[in-house]
């Protein structure tokens, strides 16, 4: 067993509205910053996992992704792993 | 006649629906706590409003999971009836008996208010005491209830005359002004707003009865 460590990004999709993204982006001309024409909000997951293997602790964190971390009738979500996972003896 | 309310922890609706079903309608009720898994003998299931699993994660997200809700999917396959407030909305679209899912408010500000709601279908028994278009006002209160799907998912819910209410004035920014949504059976009911606030004549509203009232179809 290895432990991987992972970062699950959830975001909203394109085509829904994100009215606090909405808010923050109308809020950066108030601290003075021009330019801004797009700000959407989204999370980041941080996830340390089990697994015999890279592909294993992927496609665990793939399941839990689509199944419980984003909802795919309005957010879409990408995964990537941390490089410094560390070999733990089981 | 029985009908059961599921209870998560934060919900704070629970007692409110009870009072209507049991207290004004005089319908025996009971609360189910979300662990349990034994649905015999319920003619009618309500997952009421509140904030299940302080709406951690996304309304409804952690709530779907409880094994209250497995029991309940064969309960709707039975053809049993299902009413989702607020919350309870949340809740059965993540789980997926009900399509499109519930979005922070266009305005971003918590609603608290009445709202004017017009009666999009008759095809569910749910709406036989009303006509199509008829006109009735009920409780709103929500941060997250801007009804969201896809183009596809919106025409079937059109094709299947599933469109249960329309707010007359959109007060979060719904797709197609929507305030709640049937299954395509007709036995699954998802609504944002209360019913249960708007049952006793002291309240100066009694429009939800008589939706709840088709609980005990």
């Amino acid at each position: 067993m290895s432990l991987f460590k992972a970062r699950v990004f959830v975001h909203l999709r394109p085509s829904v509205l994100d009215p606090a993204g909405e808010a923050t982006r109308s809020a950066t001309k108030r601290l003075g910053i021009e330019g801004v024409t797009q700000l959407r909000i989204g999370k980041s997951i941080e996830i340390e996992i089990d697994a015999l293997n890279k592909e294993e602790a992927r496609s665990k964190i793939q399941l839990m992704s689509d199944r419980l971390l984003a909802n795919p009738v309005i957010e879409d979500w990408t995964l990537e792993f941390k490089d410094d996972q560390k070999a733990l003896a089981i | 006649m029985n009908i059961g309310i599921i209870v998560f922890p934060g919900s704070n609706c629970d007692r409110d629906v009870r009072w209507a079903t049991e207290g004004c309608l005089g319908i025996p009720t009971s609360f189910l706590w979300h662990e349990t898994t034994d649905l015999n003998g319920f003619d009618a299931i309500v997952i009421p409003g509140g904030f299940s699993y302080g709406d951690y994660l996304r309304c409804g997200a952690i709530a779907r999971f409880a094994p209250v809700l497995n029991s309940l999917i064969s309960f709707v396959d039975n053809g049993g009836r299902v009413l989702g407030i607020c919350n309870g909305f949340q809740i059965l679209t993540e789980l997926g008996l009900l399509q499109g899912a519930l979005t922070r408010n266009k305005n971003l500000h918590f609603i608290c208010d009445r709202a004017n709601l017009s009666i999009e279908s008759t095809k569910s028994s749910w709406m036989k005491n009303y006509n199509k278009y008829d006109s009735i006002s009920l409780p709103i209160a929500h941060g997250e209830g801007r009804y969201q799907c896809s183009p596809d998912v919106l025409k079937k819910l059109q094709d299947d005359d599933s469109v249960a209410l329309r707010y007359s004035d959109n007060p979060n920014g719904s797709i197609h002004d929507i305030a709640g949504i049937t299954n395509k059976k007709g036995n699954v009911l998802g609504m944002m707003p209360h019913p249960e606030r708007a049952c006793d004549d002291a309240l100066g509203n009694i429009d939800g009865k008589s939706i709840l009232s088709t609980l005990l179809f």
